[in-house]
């Protein structure tokens, strides 16, 4: 689904050179769950941002689906973010203004293929909660509501950003069940970004990040499942 | 510098262009407030000490012929400081290369001795030779107008005779700081003159002899002044006093008047709305930065700043914004000020002129502005003074939304969640979503307010011009003449109508109301001159009785039927069939005329009492009419009149003006498409001007709210529209929510101008009522299309700036910063 190769990604501060994607070869499979480990300033995200149409290379190419990312324009960007990719981020990023159906309608509005906004909301545990706003929900309702956005547009893929950074471990599970069944009932490509280790076994193949480079690569025989994550 | 300063500037660097746009529209306030108060004080100052330098009197009376002794009983008259006789008559001009006949007022100056009031300021040259009839001392803007030196030569028709006068004096009087000949809008210094002849010789042309028939006034400081004219109009009576009237009925005095009553009004309205605008912009910005910044603000409080350092850190930041709109405002209103004490300078006939710059306005200015400022701050400061560090360091609670109530009928089915998000955050925000519309509608409709009065001066143009007074123009006698005169006139050359009126001064007394004006009697059925009632529609003149404008009938409370009490003022001298040897038909003099033959009208008790007939429309000066044969009865006179309007073959206007030139019998003369045409042009002008000053400053309005509502609500948004991004939305579907929301508040605010808009013109209309002219109120489609026209570039253009910071959103940095 993705082939990454020789990817780098400097960011100019002042005098400073940052490199914070120093040559980086991946490719990920359809399907497959990956997560994505290692300290803060490693370079997952920006590898998942780039990956993601949120940002650009400064050097090599990452390829969808045959498409080259790294040379789309701006508009193609767009275009590739509303039809092909679904995100989940820390901090939700729900629209305050938008109940969670609201909120899910928002992408449904603009794809060509969507699920029914209740129905998403449904497959992340949320069916009796659809006319909450953002400030109603908690943390793990308002993250689940995010999930159902990122999926109910039937994305290839899905990538999401530290999704249990900001929860508690119980909720986070919640969060990381919602996942695992999207990417097992719908086949969804998900890329999940942690620093969090437990995380790791719930993937198909982990990918340990450092200093701007995938430094291992691990294929989890036997997964975990999301209820049996603890920390 | 403290750390905290450094902040403090950083601060401002980053904010300059929203610091700035509240600025302007500070400054807004503080030079319309400067400008108005200084050009006030200016010319009010420069008219007091004009008037203070060269004796302005008090109080002016006119008489038919009043013996020179008359003067000293009038100095006896308790109250009386000073008191100056003269001869003054209106005259016509011929003056070399010009068509048209001029009116002069041809007014005597002492032979032997200084003037005791009314003073003239001698620019250049001196006063006549006493005894000489060929000198003349003239007016410096009629000068001006013609090019007039020192020795210049130009006719004049002094009591029936055409007379070469040489200039020989070039001056200017506090009588004639606004000169306006008759019949006209605004000065026209071609067509209208002052000629200060030797009294001697005026004497002598006007067989006045040891007589006057002008008297002006110096009061004592105490005096009353009602009581000095009931005695001088006694006084005077009998040697045909037409009823004395006080400084604020003298016509260029009471036109200095209505323009200092509009600055006025201008202070009081326009800068208030531009400093409450300014208070609300930086109320919203400054909350919008503490809100920001509450990390920030718990951070100080927890390294052990005082919650009173970190306010006043905020509160300097309002302080500078305050600063720089006063700094600007008073520079621009200093500027402005001088340009329009200046301009009233041109229109205002001054021989110098003070320029009022007392501290003390720039001192109220810029508290005001301050003070203002610093209200505006109030909301965000407490903020920061109140908010614990603990809390400020933890996040803010997301915004609470809710359904609206009008969600249960399913509005915004048919609506995509962009323009749901946009409604939505208005209505969770009313009082500021409120007050940008009003905001907006005040930019909208200080526009209305402005550029109504074009409107309106149209409306009244052709109402005035076209509907009412039609003639050409009006030959004014320097004496009633019999009505046969008619016929004379209409046999003069490239006459194709002509209309006889009366005029009569009067005094109207209704209660203890009373008013000094004059009854024009018109024929029936005049079609040059028409009287037009309250719908601006021709009305028939009755039988009987009298018509009374509006502003008559308020001044007196009067409605119709009521009965006034008519006291005649004006004993005239009748010239003709009154047992005299002359053809009455005839307009140039019959050689065996002698003064002696000329008769009062019988006066039998001076006061009638006359029903009202109905309440009529005008809009120049205090309108009474009546039919002219009842006038004349009135008046127990055989049908005379004063004067004719004519209507000319534009064919002939040379030829006729050439007759008119000799003739004697015509004293003044009103040209009204002269009249008109100076009044176009000098409204032209000032349009222009005026426009272009309340564009710019509706544009700083509406810009200053849009700009800033619109980049504080990116600032409140930043995440949304970066998630939205993020989700695959273009750059312009997310700059669709903020210019949705923005359209709808401009949206709002337009119809809300409009209403605003029609109330302060309404204002304005009545603010501009007087006894010299009321204005129509009139607001023409136009008038709302143009105002809303700007209102929204202005908002269009600031939107769209705030749509480039949209465009250069950093998606990821948006989302990774915690709100």
């Amino acid at each position: 689904m993705f082939a990454v190769e020789g990817l780098i990604k400097i960011y100019h501060t002042g005098e400073l050179e940052i490199h914070a994607l120093a040559g980086v070869d991946l490719a990920l499979y359809e399907s497959e769950l990956a997560v994505l480990l290692g300290p803060s300033g490693s370079g997952k995200s920006t590898l998942l941002n780039i990956l993601g149409g949120l940002d650009t290379a400064t050097a090599g190419s990452a390829h969808f689906r045959g498409s080259e990312i790294t040379a789309m324009s701006e508009r193609e960007l767009t275009r590739y973010r509303r039809d092909h990719v679904g995100f989940v981020f820390q901090f939700y990023n729900l629209i305050p203004s938008l109940s969670a159906r609201e909120n899910v309608s928002l992408v449904t509005e603009i794809s060509p293929n969507p699920m029914k906004p209740d129905e998403a909301l449904g497959l992340v545990g949320l069916g009796h909660r659809l006319d909450h706003f953002p400030a109603q929900l908690s943390g793990g309702e308002q993250q689940r509501v995010a999930i159902a956005r990122a999926i109910a547009k039937r994305p290839e893929v899905l990538l999401c950003d530290e999704p249990t950074g900001a929860l508690d471990s119980k909720t986070g599970v919640q969060v990381l069940e919602a996942l695992t069944s999207v990417n097992e009932e719908l086949g969804t490509t998900t890329a999940v970004i942690t620093h969090n280790v437990a995380i790791a076994d719930i993937a198909h193949r982990v990918f340990y990040f450092g200093d701007g480079k995938i430094v291992r690569t691990k294929i989890n025989k036997r997964r975990v499942a999301p209820s049996k994550v603890q920390w | 510098m403290s750390t905290l300063d450094k902040k403090l500037l950083r601060d401002v660097a980053r904010l300059w262009a929203q610091a700035l746009a509240i600025a302007l529209v500070l400054a807004s306030g503080v030079t319309t407030l400067i400008l108005a108060v200084g050009a006030y004080r200016s010319l009010e100052e420069t008219r007091s000490a004009y008037y203070e330098r060269y004796r302005f009197a008090d109080i002016f009376a006119s008489a038919k012929r009043a013996p020179q002794f008359v003067e000293r009983q009038i100095l006896e008259i308790p109250g009386v400081a000073a008191a100056e006789t003269r001869i003054s008559e209106f005259a016509l001009l011929d003056i070399d290369g010009m068509v048209q006949p001029a009116t002069g007022v041809a007014v005597s100056v002492p032979d032997h001795r200084d003037q005791r009031l009314n003073r003239i300021y001698m620019r250049e040259g001196r006063l006549p030779e006493p005894g000489r009839i060929d000198e003349v001392v003239v007016n410096e803007a009629f000068a001006k107008a013609h090019k007039f030196e020192l020795g210049s030569e130009f006719h004049a028709i002094l009591n029936g005779y055409k007379r070469p006068l040489r200039i020989v004096g070039i001056a200017l009087s506090p009588e004639f700081i606004y000169a306006l000949g008759p019949g006209d809008l605004i000065p026209d210094d071609r067509r209208f003159g002052v000629l200060w002849m030797s009294e001697k010789a005026l004497e002598a042309v006007y067989d006045l002899e040891g007589a006057f028939n002008y008297v002006s006034v110096k009061l004592l400081r105490n005096a009353i002044e009602a009581d000095v004219i009931d005695q001088l109009d006694t006084l005077l009576k009998r040697y045909g006093g037409t009823g004395a009237f006080a400084r604020k009925d003298q016509q260029s005095h009471a036109f200095i008047d209505a323009e200092l009553k509009q600055l006025k009004a201008m202070a009081q309205v326009i800068p208030p709305i531009f400093l409450l605008v300014s208070a609300f912009l930086i109320n919203i910005t400054l909350s919008r930065l503490i809100a920001l910044e509450r990390e920030q603000i718990g951070l100080l409080k927890a390294l052990g700043y005082t919650g009173l350092a970190v306010s006043w850190h905020y509160m300097k930041l309002v302080l500078i914004i305050a600063i720089v709109g006063i700094a600007i405002g008073a520079v621009a209103g200093t500027w402005l000020g001088q340009g329009l004490t200046r301009l009233y300078g041109d229109f205002f006939h001054f021989p110098f002129l003070i320029f009022q710059r007392g501290v003390d306005i720039y001192v109220i200015a810029a508290s005001i502005s301050l003070a203002t400022a610093a209200a505006g701050g109030v909301r965000g400061i407490y903020a920061a003074l109140t908010l614990p560090p603990a809390v400020a360091m933890s996040p803010p609670v997301p915004t609470h939304y809710a359904h609206l109530a009008v969600e249960k009928f399913h509005i915004f089915r048919h609506f995509s969640q962009l323009t749901v998000m946009a409604v939505r955050h208005i209505v969770r925000w009313p009082i500021r979503a409120g007050l940008t519309v009003l905001g907006i509608a005040m930019s909208g409709s200080l526009l209305i307010t402005a550029l109504f009065s074009i409107d309106s001066i149209d409306y009244m143009i052709d109402v005035v011009f076209f509907q009412a007074d039609r003639q050409d123009a009006t030959v004014n006698f320097s004496d009633v003449r019999p009505a046969e005169v008619l016929q004379s006139v209409e046999h003069l050359p490239g006459v194709l109508a002509a209309e006889p009126y009366r005029s009569v001064s009067v005094r109207l007394h209704h209660g203890h109301r009373q008013r000094k004006l004059a009854i024009t009697g018109k024929m029936p059925g005049a079609d040059l001159s028409r009287v037009l009632g309250r719908n601006d529609v021709p009305v028939a003149l009755p039988e009987s009785g009298l018509l009374v404008s509006e502003r008559v009938a308020k001044l007196l409370n009067l409605k119709r039927g009521d009965t006034v009490d008519v006291e005649i003022l004006d004993a005239s001298r009748v010239r003709g069939p009154l047992g005299l040897k002359v053809d009455p038909t005839r307009l140039t003099p019959d050689p065996d005329v002698k003064p002696e033959d000329f008769k009062a009208s019988p006066v039998r008790g001076n006061t009638r009492r006359v029903q009202i007939a109905g309440i009529i429309q005008s809009y120049l000066g205090l309108a009474v009419f009546m039919d002219l044969r009842a006038l004349n009865e009135l008046l127990d006179e055989s049908p005379v009149v004063s004067g004719v309007h004519i209507a000319i073959d534009t064919n002939r206007t040379d030829a006729l003006y050439r007759k008119i030139k000799e003739l004697p019998a015509v004293s003044a003369i009103a040209l009204q498409g002269e009249a008109l045409r100076k009044f176009r042009e000098t409204l032209a002008t000032n349009i222009y001007i005026m426009t272009a000053v309340y564009v710019v400053l509706s544009v700083i309005i509406a810009f200053g709210v849009v700009y800033n509502s619109a980049r504080i609500q990116l600032s409140e948004r930043a995440r949304e529209f970066a998630s939205l991004r993020v989700l695959g939305f273009s750059k312009a579907e997310v700059s669709h929510v903020l210019l949705l929301e923005l359209a709808l508040l401009v949206a709002a605010a337009v119809p809300l101008a409009w209403i605003i808009g029609y109330g302060f013109a309404w204002a304005t209309v009545q603010g501009f009522e007087s006894d010299l002219y009321s204005i129509p109120f009139v607001i023409k489609a136009n008038t709302y299309a143009f105002s809303t026209l700007v209102v929204l570039a202005a908002a269009g253009a600031s939107a769209l700036l705030v749509r480039r910071r949209i465009d250069r959103l950093n998606m990821i940095e948006a989302l990774k910063t915690r709100e």
